[in-house]
Parts: C-alpha cells; sequence; structure tokens
C-alpha cells in the first residue's frame, strides 16, 4: 500500500472511530472503582469491587470452566483442523466437495440454530449437560474456523522443500514435523488463536448446552448485567479487558521478535 | 522430544477435566433456581456443616426451567418451581416423591402454607417462598394515587412502564382488567386481550423478569408489575417505591422445593432441603430476599433476633398483604392446550414492532 | 507384519501402510476423516434431528410427539412471523450497511499506515474484537440509560433538559449491533485494502487518474472481495442475534433469534422453533449464495 500520508479528513475520522470504539470500554473501566453500588453515578473511589470479585465463587468457578473448555477445544480443533487443511489443500479424494461444504455450514448457520440443534441431539441421547457437552458443541464449532485459517496459510506454501527434504531421505511423517509444520505454524497458532477466542467468547450455544455448575464466564457475565448491576461487572470486565491486552501485546512483541530474528539472519 | 512433552500435555489436561467435571461426585449437590433467591450464606452454611459442595444454577422463568427438564437432560438435584408449573410436573412425572422423615423441618412451616391446592399431601414440595406480583409505583415520579392495572395505560406513563417478562402474568393481567378469568383460553376472551395489551406498548419501557427493581431504582421507569420482593427491596433503597394491591386483582403464586426424578443426588438434595427450612436459614432468605416467609419458625426467630426488621416485614404490604390484600388476589393455572394461542398472542404483540 | 481382522481376513499392515503413502486419495481421506467424522456427529446429525422435530406435534404439555404434521410450516407463513423475519433482515442489513460505512475509511485508513503504526492500529482493533461482547454491549448500557453518563453530559452541558430515551429503544439495539460487529467488518476489509499493489495505484496515476478516480476505478473494486466477507460475517450473525435485543432492547423488540429461543425455551414449542430455525437457515444460505456467486469468497483474505 502507498506509504504517502493519508489526508487530513482521514486521520481525523480514524481518531473519532477508535474513540468510538473504546470509549464505553475506558468508561466501563473507570467506573469499577465507583463506590455506589447501583453505579449510576461516579461517588468516590475504591477497589472494594475487586475484593467482591475475587471472593465471588460462581465467578471464580465460571473461569476455570471457560479455561478448561476453551483449552480443551481449541486443542483438538486446530489438530484435527489442519489435518483437514492438508488434505483439502493437497489432495483429491472422494467426497472432497462434499467435505468442503461441511466446513462452510458453521459460518452460515445462525448461533441460535446451531445451539438448539445441539440441545435437541444431547436431549434425545439422554446425554448430561455439562462440561463436557459444552467442549463438544465448542469443538464443531471451532474446526471450520481453524480450517479456514490454515488453508489460507497453505495457500501459498511451496512443495519443492518439501520435495527437497524427501530427496534427502526424509519420510513422510519426519518431512511432515520437521518441514511442513514449522512452516505453516504461524497459520496453524492463528487458528488456534481464533479458536481459542470463540470458545472463550461463546454466549449462544454454550446457553444452550450448559447444565448443572458448568457455568462460564459469557453465562455469568449475562447473568451479573441482568440482575446484580453493581461495579462488580465492571470489575469483572475490566480485568478481562486487560488480560486480553496483555496476552495480545505479548503475541505482538513476540511477532517483532521473530521478525527482527529472521531480518538478522538474512543479513548473516 | 515434543512429541512427548505434547502428548503428556494432553493427558494432564484430559485428567484434569475429569477431575472436574464433577457431575457424578457424591458429595456434591446441584441447585437450579430463580437468580437473585438463595442467599449466599445459606449455601455456604451447608457446604461448611456438611462438607457438600453446592452447584447453583440460574433460571429467569419457570418455563426455562421446563423446557431444560423436558429436554431430559438435567442432573439437578433441587429445583424451586413455582405452583402451577409443580402441576404440570407432576402430571408428567418429573417429580421425586418426598420421603418427608428426612425433612423435619417440615414442621416449621405453617399451617396455612401446608397442603396447597396443586400439591395436596405435600408429595412432592415444600414451601419456599410465596408472593405476589402486584402493581408499584414510584411515587416521587408519580403523584396522584394509582390504584389499578388500567392506570398504566394512562398515556402520561408513555415509556415509563416495566412488566415482567412473563406471558402469565403480563397476559393474565391485561385479562383482569378486561374482567375476565386470568386463565382464560375463551378464544373471544383472548382476542379482546390481544388487543388491549397492544394498546399497552407504547407505555412499556421494557420487560424484565429478572431484576426489575433496577429499573425503577435507576429512575428509567416510574412505576408497573414486578415481584413484592423486589418491590421490598426498592423500597428499602428507596422508601418513595409503594406497592399497591389493584382493584382487579393480582397474582399469588408459591414456589416450592422440589426434587427432579432420577436426581443424582438424592440424599443430598433432600438434606439441603431440609437445611434450607430451619429458622435461620429463613431468616437469612427474608433478609436478602424478602418475599412472604411461609417458615412461621423464621418468623418467630426474626421477631426475638431482630423487631426492626421483622417490624418492617410485617407493615409492609408487599411481605405481609392484610387479609383484605389476599381477598383479590388470583393464581396462576397451565392453560394446558391453550397454551399456542397464548404465545402466539405473546409473539405478536412483542413483535408487532 | 500381518494381522487378523475380526472378520479373520489376514491384513497385510506393511502393505496397507505402503499403500496409505503412495495412494494420495487415500491420504486425503486419512487426513480429512477424524474432521469429516466430528462434524457429521456433532452437526448434520443435530441438523437432522431439527429438520425431524419440525415436522412433529407439540405434546399438551411441551413435549414432543411423534405424530406427522406440517401445520408448523403452515403457521410460519403466517404475516406476524414473516413480518419477524423481515424485521431481522432489516435490523441485520442495516447494521451491515452501517459497518461497511464506518468501517471502510477505518480499514483504509490501516491499510495506508506505515508498517509500525499499522502494527499498533490493527493491535487496537483486536483488542475489542477479543474482549466478550457481553461487556461491551454492558458498557453501552451504561453509557445510553436514562440516568446514563450521556444523559448526564448532555444535560450537565444543558444542550438538552429532558433526558433522552434511548435504552430500551430499537435505535440502542441498532447501536449496540454496530458497535458488536464493527471489528468483524473492519478486519476483512483492512485484508484484501492491504493487498493492493502499490504499482496498481502509481500506474493509474501514471495514466492521469486524479486520486478519487483511482480510488473509484481501482481501489474500491479491487477491496469487493472484503466487503463481501465483511458482510458475510456481519450479516448472518445479526440476523440469529437475540443478545443485544434482549439487553438493549428492554425485551421488547423480537427478532428470528428471540422468536427461535422463545419457541425452545418458554413457549416449550419444540416443532414450531425447529421450523422456524429451519427458516432462518434456508434464508441466511440463500443470501450467503447471492452474495458469493455475484462477488466471490473471499476466502484468501484470512491469511
Amino acid at each position: 500500500m502507498s506509504e504517502k500520508k493519508p489526508s487530513l479528513f482521514l486521520r481525523i475520522y480514524a481518531v473519532f472511530a477508535y474513540a468510538y470504539i473504546y470509549i464505553p470500554i475506558l468508561l466501563l473501566m473507570i467506573f469499577s472503582f465507583n463506590t455506589q453500588k447501583l453505579n449510576i453515578r461516579w461517588e468516590g473511589f475504591t477497589f472494594h469491587w475487586y475484593e467482591v470479585l475475587f471472593q465471588d465463587q460462581e465467578v471464580m468457578l465460571a473461569v476455570r470452566n471457560t479455561l478448561i473448555i476453551a483449552i480443551i477445544s481449541t486443542l483438538v480443533a486446530t489438530v484435527i483442523g489442519t489435518l483437514a487443511a492438508l488434505a483439502l489443500q493437497r489432495y483429491r479424494f472422494p467426497g472432497y466437495t462434499f467435505s468442503e461444504s461441511l466446513l462452510y455450514i458453521p459460518v452460515i448457520i445462525p448461533e441460535v440454530v446451531m445451539g438448539i440443534s445441539l440441545l435437541a441431539f444431547f436431549a434425545l441421547l439422554g446425554v448430561r449437560l455439562g462440561l463436557s457437552t459444552i467442549t463438544l458443541s465448542h469443538i464443531a464449532f471451532n474446526v471450520p474456523f481453524v480450517t479456514l485459517v490454515v488453508r489460507a496459510r497453505l495457500h501459498g506454501f511451496d512443495k519443492a522443500i518439501e520435495e527437497a527434504a524427501m530427496d534427502l531421505g526424509a519420510n513422510e511423517l519426519t518431512t511432515f514435523w520437521r518441514v511442513t509444520l514449522p512452516t505453516i505454524l504461524p497459520g496453524v497458532m492463528a487458528g488456534a488463536m481464533l479458536a481459542f477466542t470463540l470458545s472463550l467468547d461463546d454466549y449462544v450455544i454454550t446457553y444452550f448446552t450448559a447444565g448443572p455448575g458448568s457455568t462460564t464466564l459469557p453465562l455469568r457475565v449475562f447473568s451479573m448485567v441482568r440482575f446484580a448491576v453493581t461495579p462488580e461487572v465492571n470489575a469483572l470486565s475490566t480485568l478481562w479487558v486487560l488480560t486480553v491486552f496483555i496476552i495480545l501485546a505479548i503475541g505482538q512483541i513476540l511477532q517483532q521478535k521473530n521478525r527482527n530474528i529472521n531480518t538478522k539472519k538474512e543479513r548473516i | 522430544m515434543k512429541t512427548y512433552r505434547f502428548i503428556a500435555m494432553l493427558v494432564v489436561l484430559a485428567i484434569l477435566m475429569a477431575g472436574c467435571g464433577g457431575e457424578s461426585k457424591s458429595d456434591e449437590v446441584n441447585l437450579y433456581a430463580w437468580s437473585e433467591y438463595v442467599p449466599q450464606a445459606i449455601l455456604d452454611g451447608f457446604t461448611e456443616e456438611t462438607g457438600i459442595k453446592i452447584n447453583y444454577d440460574t433460571y429467569s422463568s419457570n418455563e426455562e426451567l421446563l423446557a431444560k427438564l423436558q429436554a431430559g437432560a438435567s442432573g439437578y438435584d433441587v429445583i424451586i418451581p413455582s405452583d402451577y408449573i409443580v402441576s404440570i410436573m407432576a402430571a408428567q412425572g418429573m417429580l421425586e416423591e418426598l420421603d418427608m422423615s428426612a425433612i423435619p423441618n417440615f414442621d416449621n412451616i405453617g399451617d396455612d402454607y401446608k397442603d396447597l391446592v396443586f400439591d395436596p399431601g405435600n408429595k412432592y414440595t415444600v414451601p419456599y417462598q410465596w408472593g405476589t406480583t402486584c402493581l408499584v409505583v414510584d411515587t416521587s415520579k408519580v403523584t396522584r394515587p394509582i390504584t389499578s392495572w388500567a392506570d398504566l395505560w394512562d398515556p402520561e406513563f408513555a415509556g415509563k412502564v416495566v412488566l415482567v417478562d412473563d406471558e402469565r402474568e403480563v397476559l393474565g393481567m391485561v385479562l383482569a382488567v378486561l374482567g375476565y378469568d386470568n386463565n382464560s383460553v375463551d378464544e373471544a376472551e383472548l382476542e379482546e386481550a390481544r388487543a388491549k395489551f397492544m394498546e399497552l406498548m407504547p407505555n412499556v419501557r421494557l420487560f424484565d423478569s429478572d431484576s426489575p427493581k433496577t429499573a425503577l431504582l435507576a429512575g428509567e421507569v416510574w412505576l408497573g408489575q414486578t415481584w413484592n420482593g423486589e418491590a421490598a427491596i426498592a423500597h428499602s433503597e428507596n422508601p418513595a417505591i409503594e406497592y399497591v394491591f389493584p382493584q382487579e386483582g393480582c397474582t399469588m403464586w408459591y414456589d416450592n422445593l422440589a426434587i427432579p426424578a432420577g436426581a443424582p443426588h438424592l440424599d443430598a438434595a433432600l438434606d439441603l432441603i431440609n437445611y434450607i427450612l430451619r429458622p435461620e436459614s429463613g431468616v437469612l432468605i427474608t433478609y436478602d430476599f424478602p418475599y412472604s416467609n411461609p417458615n412461621l419458625a423464621a418468623i418467630d426467630l426474626l421477631a426475638t433476633e431482630d423487631p426492626d426488621t421483622y417490624d418492617a416485614y410485617m407493615n409492609f404490604a408487599a411481605t405481609n398483604p392484610s387479609t383484605e390484600d389476599m381477598a383479590m388476589l388470583y393464581t396462576i393455572e397451565d392453560v394446558g392446550e391453550g397454551t399456542e394461542l397464548w404465545d402466539r398472542i405473546w409473539t405478536e404483540v412483542k413483535g408487532g414492532e | 507384519m500381518t494381522i487378523q481382522s475380526p472378520k479373520g481376513r489376514k491384513i497385510n499392515l506393511a502393505g496397507l501402510t505402503r499403500r496409505l503413502r503412495e495412494d494420495a486419495k487415500a491420504q486425503g481421506l486419512a487426513l480429512i476423516s477424524p474432521t469429516l467424522l466430528y462434524l457429521i456427529i456433532f452437526m448434520i446429525l443435530p441438523m437432522i434431528l431439527v429438520v425431524v422435530i419440525s415436522v412433529l406435534t407439540r405434546g399438551t404439555y411441551g413435549n414432543i410427539e411423534y405424530r406427522l404434521n406440517f401445520e408448523n410450516y403452515k403457521r410460519l407463513i403466517d404475516p406476524l412471523y414473516l413480518r419477524i423475519l423481515t424485521y431481522s433482515m432489516w435490523v441485520a442489513g442495516l447494521t451491515t450497511l452501517i459497518t461497511i460505512l464506518i468501517g471502510y475509511p477505518l480499514a483504509y485508513y490501516i491499510a495506508r499506515a506505515h508498517s509500525r503504526q499499522r502494527s499498533l492500529l490493527l493491535f487496537l482493533i483486536l483488542v475489542p474484537f477479543w474482549t466478550n461482547f457481553i461487556i461491551r454491549i454492558y458498557a453501552w448500557i451504561m453509557i445510553l440509560r436514562t440516568e446514563g453518563l450521556l444523559n448526564n453530559l448532555l444535560i450537565n452541558l444543558g444542550i438538552i433538559n429532558m433526558p433522552l430515551d434511548i435504552l430500551y429503544t430499537p435505535l440502542a439495539v441498532q447501536i449496540g449491533m454496530v458497535y458488536e460487529f464493527l471489528p468483524f467488518m473492519v478486519l476483512p476489509l483492512f485484508a484484501s485494502l492491504e493487498k493492493i499493489e502499490n504499482a496498481q495505484l502509481e500506474a493509474a496515476a501514471d495514466l492521469g487518474a486524479r486520486p478519487w478516480r483511482a480510488f473509484l476505478r481501482v481501489t474500491f473494486p479491487l477491496s469487493v472481495p472484503g466487503i463481501v466477507a465483511g458482510s458475510i460475517l456481519v450479516f448472518i450473525p445479526a440476523m440469529g442475534m437475540f443478545v443485544v435485543p434482549d439487553l438493549m432492547g428492554g425485551a421488547k423488540t423480537m427478532l428470528v433469534g428471540n422468536l427461535i429461543r422463545n419457541q425452545f425455551l418458554t413457549a416449550r414449542d419444540w416443532p414450531f422453533g425447529s421450523a422456524a430455525s429451519m427458516l432462518l437457515m434456508l434464508l441466511t444460505l440463500a443470501v450467503t449464495l447471492i452474495y458469493t456467486r455475484k462477488a466471490g469468497f473471499g476466502e484468501d483474505l484470512l491469511v
């Protein structure tokens, strides 16, 4: 893209756009320190609600559940999704078109439909709703996204490297492990990150497939927003935003370092 | 090697997940109830005494409870259904019969609240709280006296009314305003009710079953329909908020502790129910969620322990209705085949934008 | 090495692996089978179940009775439900349009920024994208309430006397939807705008085109795949949304998502809810097909 300076109009517009995006979040964070319980007017500064938050067992349980579900569903979805991407990008086999279309379906199904279908499915099978049903559901909607991302990465992959490796005597498995995987790793990681976010954030599908003791953070936040609208919700939100911020920032820095190392290598 | 570490990680996670599933442990009990209904202090006290962990999941309406349980996949041990839902569930065999010998604290319940019409002989339930769903008015915003539901239709209150998000309560109220039975399945009457309900919509600012008091306290609405406990809490935060028994009458309901059929932790469930029926627990409930308490032993305890709160409880119409107030109350019953028509009207009016 | 199959036939394991290595088709199938199996079980079967339920009957107490019945679909043709459907399409469409209008200049700005600035700008879009959407909606509830921050500000500044009734109106729902979906539009737009080669723009300039012309004739058409991808990522979830109307609309607006949810969890009419779900799915499928046929599916944007 051109390195010319963008017009003044665009720059001012960008400022307003980012303000529109961030002001609500910043206000949310500021009001997490409000002393007034109803959180309508600013009354004073306090950390009280953070204390309440950390003593809130329901929230802590929800955090644990959410992380377990996200980690497991991401792992499974990434593994089988990457395999599927490899299959679709490099091979032709009977049922190819069917498989490809199958992977696009979750993208076009509204979440509510997917949620109720899974509820009906688990109900029919008599499976008790809980962490396992939520995780199984999350894997289902994560896989297509992982596949999509990894396929995009595979798009520009030059098979010559693989062929070279095999010429040098490596078998398929070693080639995959030592050559292919490291090269597509950024794509795989991107897919995994996407799956992780989708799982972490999911409300609708989780709402339909949750059972006793398996509340997740989004479900809990929703409850809190509906009922106890105290600054505790703000405190929770603030911590969530900060956590996301830090994780993404670390990711960015690592990416940056990676690039620097590569440029250094090239110079050598 | 990398592979081994990866697999090891997977194994660890699998163990974590298996250990944390928690659904089949015998030292747990799963409570499924309305949100803002069971004080954390009771749950903590129970866990401290028995070592049994409580998972408290919530729902916003009886229908949601019924729907989740009808889906057949529950795992809940203790639920708190309202009267008409108990009838529906009992008819479908969805409730466990209670072993009353395991619930000696049942004696604490006042006789008036035993053996009620929806569960003769208390086969399946014991009362938890009872209450009413009547008019609530912020008298600092509404200066003239409000005495009937019909007042809600006053154009002066455009966008200032809150209603509970419950089709049985709202439509029932509209039917009552028209002078009909609140459980009517007569098509002509329901058609009239639909039109009347439509007329009310410009005044309705929001439907909220979860926390109608929030809108009141935040000044979003001036009056509306709410549960008595919500009104009581709102009143204690803002004494200008009053609870009114309207001329046309309003709903009286009973919420009951029950055990779904096939509950995984039956013994723990009975213990929990017995614990909740203790006078001390009853007092805690009244502190946090001041509905009307059928646990007379708890009320007596409150009188001796905390006379001020006791007085407030006895004097406020929301928590302690007088006999005249009580005469105006009606109950919700299942409308059976009429559900489709009721639901259609609800959808029509709400979707009518 | 040979092993015995359960049927007693001898399987040559070495031969099998050799075939697997050499036969590309077999390899491909092997790689895709876990995903295929998983999705068939946890996506196709549930959907088939929904189709089946949609032609069954609701029992008196809300259970499902196994009686064949096409009434549910006939019920859907009713103007009431069609009105809800069209209203949902209107809201989803409006959301898509507004996010394009707001998001395009923003994506353009980011795409044209210096690469270091660009990472930062992109990062700043990702943070809200990653933050749980209920939290973001709640932020707006805090702002738009009658005694919320916006009204307080406007009243204190003397701009208005009476507080504005924004929360619990369709306007609030729209604001919430746009806010929620904006990152979903900006990211694909950015991806496609970023790919536009400098060379093409320079060529246009060399040929005498002024900046606006270059934009209209070169940049914009090339960014269409991004617009398409973004539109799909916004329109479809927006169609099925029920959380925003619930939280910000005061449960007064009924969109298709609310309707379906109500059928399952309130009215307990699973057959009717399933029929409505089928209708919604067909609609989104149709929209997707029309859109992608006209402009190509921008999957290559997701690099």
